[in-house]
């Protein structure tokens, strides 16, 4: 009946999330064990932590694509990102804390992407969180292996005379793709550009937008 | 195929042969650190596979490459 077919959907048509009636797991028991007594001793406050967890929602793939806009217009700035892409993205104002970064561009002959088989390295400092798949089993273990048979799933098809170097993040360096400049840019401003520049294409499972589906600023 | 421990030299790469591509410096041992103790500095190297060696034949297009940041103290310099 579609009445009894209503009573598990919400006024807007989504059917209603569980409560999460469960109990904690180890790790989360850890965790507010673990901030509990930093608060308790002195060493953070309640508002500190909130503040922090502000500050890295606040870091967005915008953050890369303002690197990589100014790298297309500005050749000095480029090399300068090719040889530190931390101290670059420093230089731009960008505050990335300790983070080590290395730039790998894509040009007509070679393409770069960007996994951490071991975990979920990311440069968060600079792009934010990492999406859900970057974490996944299935992209770690699959990309490294498969390459282009995991880009194509993403919508990209190499020519077999573009090379396909991945990056394994495995230990203290963080990676971003610099994307080739798309065709038909050249006279884009440096803020039309950075809004071609997606996230995926920063991580190199996918390349910047054409200029002609560009999104509205 | 991963020794106990926190190791961040891939199993898929062990045995494999590359060239290193460029020298990182040196970094804090991440197999002490991660047991919160007293960790030496080792240098760190990117070395770049080629997928024909790490997945002989039935890698997907074997010019293709893999870099990754091994530690000086889990690579062999080899022969040529």
């Amino acid at each position: 009946m579609p009445h009894d077919h209503h009573e598990h959907l919400s006024p807007s048509g989504h059917p209603y999330r569980k409560d999460d009636d469960v109990p904690l797991t180890y790790w989360q028991t850890m965790e507010i064990a673990m901030r509990e007594l930093l608060i308790e001793k002195g060493e953070t406050a309640a508002a500190e932590i909130a503040r922090q967890i502000d500050a890295m929602d606040a870091r967005s793939p915008a953050n890369g694509a303002a690197v990589v806009a100014r790298a297309w217009v500005d050749a000095d700035f480029k090399a300068r990102l090719l040889a530190d892409a931390a101290e670059a993205s420093r230089a731009m104002g960008f505050d990335i804390g300790p983070l080590h970064l290395i730039a790998v561009e894509n040009t007509r002959d070679t393409h770069n992407v960007i996994v951490c088989t071991l975990c979920s390295c990311y440069p968060r400092n600079l792009l934010g969180l990492p999406p859900d798949w970057y974490k996944s089993r299935a992209y770690r273990s699959r990309v490294v292996k498969t390459p282009r048979a995991v880009l194509r799933e993403f919508g990209l098809d190499l020519p077999a005379d573009v090379t396909v170097r991945v990056h394994d993040s495995t230990a203290d360096m963080r990676y971003i793709v610099l994307p080739a400049r798309p065709p038909g840019t050249e006279n884009l401003t440096e803020a039309e550009l950075a809004a071609l520049v997606t996230r995926d294409s920063m991580i190199g499972t996918g390349v910047p937008r054409a200029p002609d589906l560009r999104q509205p600023a | 195929m991963m020794p106990p421990g926190h190791i961040r030299a891939p199993a898929y790469l062990r045995g494999k042969t590359g060239v290193v591509e460029r020298r990182l410096g040196a970094f804090a041992n991440p197999e002490k650190l991660a047991y919160g103790l007293q960790a030496e500095k080792r240098d760190l190297y990117r070395v770049r596979f080629s997928m024909a060696e790490i997945w002989g034949a039935e890698a997907e297009a074997p010019d293709d490459t893999l870099d990754a940041e091994i530690y000086a103290h889990w690579l062999e310099q080899v022969q040529d």
